[in-house]
């Protein structure tokens, strides 16, 4: 936090307070609306026209002020990306978009001291309450919508583009309000670029929507039934909300992948992202080959914190499989009662009509239109189980696999470091051997030889251990803000869908009250 | 920890149990009552001694079902008057009425069988969402006692919510099958025996016809021209015998059956409304709670 770095003007009484704020990117966010908002806040000039959007629509402090993690985390990333290190995922380089060049810490640093100065007492003059108050509210004012599905092409190239539409007040961006195309496989590109960046140090990234071939395949040869206009209509609600959880993540928000994806015209496509693609099979064989690895893991745990952690995601997991997969039985037979209830009410129409008894015809018409209009009710109350109820069930499912892999991420971080420190042992133990034998021509040379891989080793053990306590770190802010999320969407959503089977009752009675005085009428 | 969530949800289970003994008890007694009202209201069954033993002996009846052979014999009937049922509904009745009834009772029945399996079929979705409802709450509840964060209360406020609900939703199935499904099933029945006492009376008539043209064949031959009166004059008394009942009965069975319609409907209507409120007041109640929470 850079509360500890640079000692803030509020003196050490304050400090820790500052540390209750889970995400230190909150609070220099809500920097970025009061250096917004007051007039008086300087527009360093001086900031590198590197900067990540083309137009000068006045810089963005934003991205600057960051976080001293986060620039050892871009230190890495651009380290890691040119390396082909075996423990990343090596889903796709992420292809270089020209208009963006990946951020280097050096040019960051020093605009940041000194806008991070001048603005310092604006910040500090705020009281902590507003502060914190921004912090856990919804500071980050920006929206997102998925719509318009349209198929573009025909055959088996056939594709869906939908239209992102964005609306916000953050000036990182060019425009206030913005739409694009995008495609489904746009979305998994931007997934893979994110994971690729930020999940091996530990930051929980919100996976994709799945892909579904059987899905696709009806679309695209063209079948116009209702199962189709479903399918794309599911696709489109979960393609929204994974794009809304992922702007809410702070650091995710500050990415320049994900403001392309959002902003730009032309996105360059994401051919990697296909399954049967030579970097998806890769794909393929990497997660195999990381479940096996994973097994021989034996990790010297010396934090309970994160045994405890991982055991109840591990039981979070199987009671949501639990509960969703019976969410989704309700969410069948809601829709096999709604066909049946039409079919009854179809049947006692007929029966009406051959009833000769007037009144007691016109009563079953009417039994045969209140049983319609239930079976409108019910097939809306199993559209609301489903989007409401279901849906989250799964999205939460596939973000407790993705937190999952966070913690396995950490156990490689620390095998490294492990191994690492094993190969500096026996390195220290051959030099010992070496100094012990007696061999003078050859000593000096192999001697130097081995000091210089000591000394590499040395430090790849002090980069192994700073690499291990950075992705703990992160890991329990990430957890931390994982369940704050996790508690509000789940709040949201009970109260939502209970909303829903209120309304469907209070529909219920307004029928049969309509009906009821319609059979008393049959004399 | 399943074996405790079992544990605890052990009376639930034998409520549920006898919950649904109940309503199969329920279903059961109204339809034999149904039953034993009409054959008192029968002008001619009331009288019938069978039926009095069957009200006033106070011990054990003992009745013998049907053997193999009655069932046999009674498989043969039904097979000799189905097929001679097409024979005869050939022919055609002077009789308005009785041709109406007739056109009115086929169509009816159709409809009636439709319309009573389908009210199985919805009746039947709606238990088996009532019973979605069980499993999500005893998944909720699970989940409530595991979360260690303010969730936690949700999940069990809610799983409370399903419990109640599902006995409201399993009640709402088992009325529908009461009020709907049966009322439909019986008169399905009903219109066959009505379309039975049709045939019956086709067949009298088929006979009266055959009698009186055999009649006139002997006067023709002067040949057992007495035999051939007689027998026609049973048929015919038979027929007008026949004719005259089925016409009460047909009567008597529309009466019933705008009757029994009336009083299911409206009370069909009134369990909805109750269950629908029912329903309503938990749903609100529970949210007060849960927005009261956040």
């Amino acid at each position: 936090m850079a509360a500890e770095r640079e000692p803030p003007p509020l003196g050490d009484g304050k400090q820790a307070d500052f540390e209750e704020l889970e995400d230190g990117e909150d609070l220099f966010t809500s920097t970025v609306s009061t250096l917004e908002s007051s007039p008086s806040s300087p527009e360093p000039a001086s900031l590198p026209a590197e900067d990540l959007s083309t137009n000068s629509n006045g810089p963005k402090p934003a991205e600057i002020i960051l976080d001293d993690d986060r620039e050892d985390l871009f230190a890495e990333a651009t380290e890691e990306v040119s390396l082909d290190s075996p423990e990343r995922e090596p889903i796709l380089s992420p292809e270089p978009s020209p208009a963006i060049t990946p951020i280097t810490p050096t040019t960051l640093m020093a605009p940041r001291i000194e806008s991070k100065s001048m603005s310092a007492p604006v910040i500090f003059d705020r009281s902590r309450d507003e502060i914190e108050e921004e912090a856990n509210g919804d500071v980050f004012d920006i929206e997102i919508g998925v719509s318009d599905p349209e198929k573009v092409g025909d055959g088996m190239n056939a594709y869906m583009a939908y239209r992102v539409t964005t609306k916000t007040s953050l000036s990182m961006f060019n425009k206030n309000e913005f739409s694009v195309k995008r495609r489904f496989s746009d979305f998994l590109g931007l997934h893979s670029k994110l994971a690729t960046k930020y999940l091996h140090v530990g930051y929980i990234v919100p996976p994709a929507p799945e892909k579904s071939i059987v899905g696709m395949t009806k679309v695209k040869v063209g079948k116009e039934d209702s199962s189709s206009t479903e399918f794309v209509e599911k696709r489109r609600a979960a393609l929204e909300r994974y794009l809304q959880r992922t702007v809410k993540h702070p650091t995710l928000l500050q990415d320049p992948d994900l403001r392309q994806f959002l902003e730009s015209s032309e996105l360059p496509r994401a051919v990697n992202t296909q399954a049967l693609s030579g970097a998806g099979i890769l794909r393929m064989v990497n997660k195999a080959a990381d479940a096996v690895n994973k097994m021989t893991i034996k990790m010297n745990e010396s934090d309970a914190w994160f045994e405890e952690k991982q055991q109840q995601f591990e039981n979070l997991d199987q009671q949501l499989r639990k509960l969703h997969a019976s969410v989704e039985a309700l969410v069948c037979h809601r829709k096999e009662l709604s066909a049946n209830t039409a079919a009854f009410a179809k049947s006692a129409a007929m029966l009406g009509n051959s009833e000769d008894h007037t009144a007691l015809s016109r009563a079953l018409s009417q039994l045969a239109e209140v049983e319609e209009k239930i079976d409108q009710l019910h097939q809306e109350q199993a559209f609301a189980d489903f989007y409401v109820f279901s849906e989250l069930l799964s999205d939460y499912i596939r973000l407790i696999a993705a937190v999952k892999g966070v913690f396995d991420h950490r156990m490689k971080c620390w095998q490294k470091w492990d191994d690492a420190q094993i190969t500096l042992q026996k390195k220290r133990e051959a030099e010992a051997k070496m100094m012990l034998a007696n061999k003078p021509d050859k000593i000096q040379q192999a001697k130097n030889e081995i000091r210089e891989e000591i000394e590499e080793w040395e430090a790849k053990v002090q980069q192994g251990e700073r690499d291990f306590e950075q992705i703990s770190k992160t890991i329990r802010k990430e957890v931390g803000r994982f369940e704050k999320e996790r508690v509000k969407d789940f709040k949201t959503v009970i109260i939502k869908y209970l909303e829903s089977l209120v309304q469907t009752q209070q529909q219920l009675i307004k029928y049969w009250e309509a009906f009821l005085p319609e059979a008393k009428a049959i004399a | 920890m399943t074996t405790l969530t079992e544990i605890k949800l052990l009376p639930t289970l034998i409520l549920l149990v006898s919950c649904e003994y109940l309503a199969i008890f329920k279903k059961t007694v109204a339809m034999h009552e149904v039953f034993l009202c009409r054959v008192a209201a029968h002008p001619i069954l009331r009288k019938d001694l069978n039926f009095h033993v069957f009200l006033e002996y106070n011990q054990d009846l003992s009745v013998r079902g049907k053997n193999k052979k009655e069932k046999l014999e009674d498989f043969f009937k039904n097979m000799v008057k189905s097929a001679d049922g097409v024979i005869v509904s050939g022919v055609k009745d002077v009789d308005d009425f009785f041709e109406h009834e007739r056109t009115f009772l086929l169509e009816y029945h159709n409809r009636v069988k439709d319309a009573s399996a389908k009210s199985d079929r919805m009746t039947r979705s709606h238990k088996s969402a009532a019973d979605d409802y069980n499993r999500i709450g005893s998944s909720l509840y699970a989940l409530g006692t595991q979360d260690s964060t303010d969730v936690c209360k949700f999940f069990l406020k809610v799983s409370e919510l399903f419990d109640k609900t599902r006995k409201i939703e399993a009640r709402v199935s088992a009325d529908e099958d009461l009020k709907l499904s049966d009322l439909l099933k019986y008169y399905l029945r009903e219109s066959q025996a009505a379309k039975d006492l049709l045939y019956r009376r086709s067949r009298s008539l088929v006979d009266y016809e055959n009698a009186n043209k055999a009649l006139d064949k002997a006067r023709a031959k002067n040949k057992d021209v007495l035999q051939a009166e007689t027998s026609q004059q049973v048929c015919c008394q038979k027929f007008e015998k026949i004719s005259e009942s089925a016409k009460q009965e047909l009567i008597d069975f529309k009466t019933r059956r705008v009757a029994a319609f009336r009083k299911n409907l409206v009370e069909l209507a009134e369990l909805e409304l109750k269950h629908a409120k029912g329903n309503l007041q938990l749903l609100q109640s529970c949210l007060a709670v849960l927005n009261g929470d956040t």
